[in-house]
């Protein structure tokens, strides 16, 4: 199986908080990884950093075998959703403008509507993105993450703020985009549930990796899923 | 009314010009206008003030100096708030009046207020000669065709600047980009409405073709629309009654955005 990520040692210093530290973690093609973890386990930082927005890093980032340093080639490889996009309310661009936007070459343009076809967008296409529901255009980030055949999604806690049958839909897509069109997935979440349904492996992240493996492993392991729920209820109170 | 007036050969290069720089405010001012940057157009053209004294000091085209100092002080402005991170409205607000504060100062130094400070401020479109006219339709095209060439990366790092970093957008630049090209257009627009009223131009055709809740193309025909209507409407109005063209161009620019609120008030318009 070949290797499409390989974290070695990474550290993420920030001024008054070690925000990652020395975190080692592999991705192989195929995979689909949860990664868990409390508010401020590192999680966005670590996505920041395999991303290229944060480059203040000590350690290495590669992806299919190339230092993330070195080259930037392998962004067009990667369909990212972030957690909540954030845009204006009133921009005015139609659901398929915002599609057309992760598209690398403009020849691609027949490929819109293949995706909005297999996303159920295809009667909005014509919509203002800001008219949507939260569920609606978050099927629209993940539209334009796809459109351009990416090896890798990455998906930031991507369930924020919406309604549950859109959650449910959502879940079934990521399945099929996984399972049928061998799509690597990353995928940071709040939702143990999901995560035991969905991912093939999970990363428990808190700071550090403090388990990285096969999904079965962790949750047959009642010590590693009452230690991963009690830091997180840790970090819950410590929030209210 | 008689048609006399379009058979002037003053008059065809007045509205030459107008319909060339409606053309090049709308389309630019959309990019600003999403990205929270109304004022840039109006910082912009205050510190062109600066650079117009400086022409007229050193006896110089006023407008090649206006160029130059405009297109400085508006990258460095961007490079600043980006290296000490300075909120936009308060660049704009530095940006603004060191402008004023340089041409003022140059002005007194000068011996004073002239005609031709006047004519900066409030606009001469009836006085274009055609080297000017010449001028604003080879910059008109010239950013039209950059903004055409970069489309995708201009419109996808306006909506989201991470994301389109994360797409391998380099954004830095297209920000310079922009602000270069606001830079240009700004100094050819003061021929038509004058430093004070640049940003009118900019925004109001946007604001209002935003109203209409078409994609981004269509918002863009549309303001393109208003904004040439109000041009060619305004400079017509202005020379029959004998009226400041600037003002006028600007007041039709209202009236349509007043007409669109009018329009989406009474529900003909989705409500959104």
């Amino acid at each position: 199986m070949s290797k499409v990520v390989e974290i070695n040692n990474l550290t993420v210093q920030y001024p008054d908080v070690k925000a990652l530290d020395d975190v080692s973690l592999v991705v192989n093609q195929g995979d689909f990884l949860g990664i868990i973890g409390p508010n401020g386990a590192g999680k966005s930082t670590l996505f920041a950093s395999m991303l290229g927005i944060n480059t203040k890093y000590h350690g290495t980032i590669k992806f299919f075998d190339e230092d993330i340093r070195k080259s930037k080639s392998y962004l067009k490889e990667i369909g990212y959703v972030p957690q909540k996009p954030i845009f204006e309310k009133n921009f005015p661009v139609t659901v398929t403008d915002v599609v057309r936007m992760g598209l690398r070459k403009e020849s691609d343009e027949n490929k819109i509507d293949e995706i909005l076809q297999q996303l159920w967008i295809h009667e909005l296409r014509e919509r203002r993105i800001g008219e949507l529901s939260g569920g609606q255009q978050q099927r629209v980030f993940i539209a334009k993450a796809l459109v351009h055949n990416p090896k890798i999604l990455i998906l930031d806690e991507p369930v924020t703020g919406i309604d549950q049958q859109s959650i449910d839909l959502f879940y079934s897509i990521l399945r099929e985009l996984n399972s049928k069109q061998k799509i690597t997935i990353i995928w940071s979440s709040h939702d143990l549930d999901a995560v035991n349904k969905l991912a093939n492996h999970v990363a428990c992240l808190n700071r550090t990796l403090f388990f990285h493996g096969e999904s079965e492993e962790f949750f047959s392991n009642d010590e590693l899923v009452k230690q991963y729920s009690e830091a997180s209820m840790q970090e819950h109170m410590h929030h209210h | 009314m008689s048609f006399e007036i379009l058979t002037f050969s003053f008059m065809h290069r007045a509205l030459i010009s107008g319909i060339a720089i409606a053309i090049l405010c709308s389309v630019v001012g959309l990019f600003l206008v999403l990205r929270r940057y109304s004022l840039f157009g109006d910082a912009i053209a205050h510190s062109s003030f600066g650079g117009i004294a400086l022409g007229l000091l050193a006896g110089v085209y006023p407008l090649w100096t206006a160029y130059g100092v405009s297109i400085a002080s508006a990258l460095i402005i961007t490079k600043v708030k980006d290296r000490y991170n300075i909120s936009g409205d308060a660049s704009i607000a530095v940006l603004l009046s060191s402008g004023i504060a340089v041409g003022l100062v140059i002005i007194g130094l000068s011996g004073g207020f002239t005609i031709d400070i006047f004519s900066f401020l409030f606009g001469s479109i009836l006085l274009v000669s055609v080297d000017d006219t010449i001028l604003v339709l080879a910059l008109t095209g010239a950013i039209l065709i950059v903004i055409l060439l970069f489309y995708r990366q201009i419109l996808y790092s306006t909506f989201n600047e991470e994301q389109a970093k994360v797409s391998g957008i380099p954004v830095e630049k297209i920000n310079y980009l922009i602000v270069f090209m606001a830079g240009i257009t700004v100094v050819t627009s003061i021929q038509l409405v004058g430093v004070l009223l640049i940003s009118a131009l900019f925004v109001i055709p946007n604001v209002t073709a935003i109203m209409y809740g078409k994609g981004f193309k269509q918002t863009a025909l549309i303001s393109m629309s208003f904004s040439v209507f109000s041009v060619i409407v305004g400079i017509l109005i202005s020379y029959i009654f004998d009226i400041t063209p600037a003002g006028t161009i600007v007041l039709i620019a209202i009236g349509l955005l007043a007409g669109t609120m009018g329009i989406k008030s009474s529900g003909l318009l989705s409500k959104k």
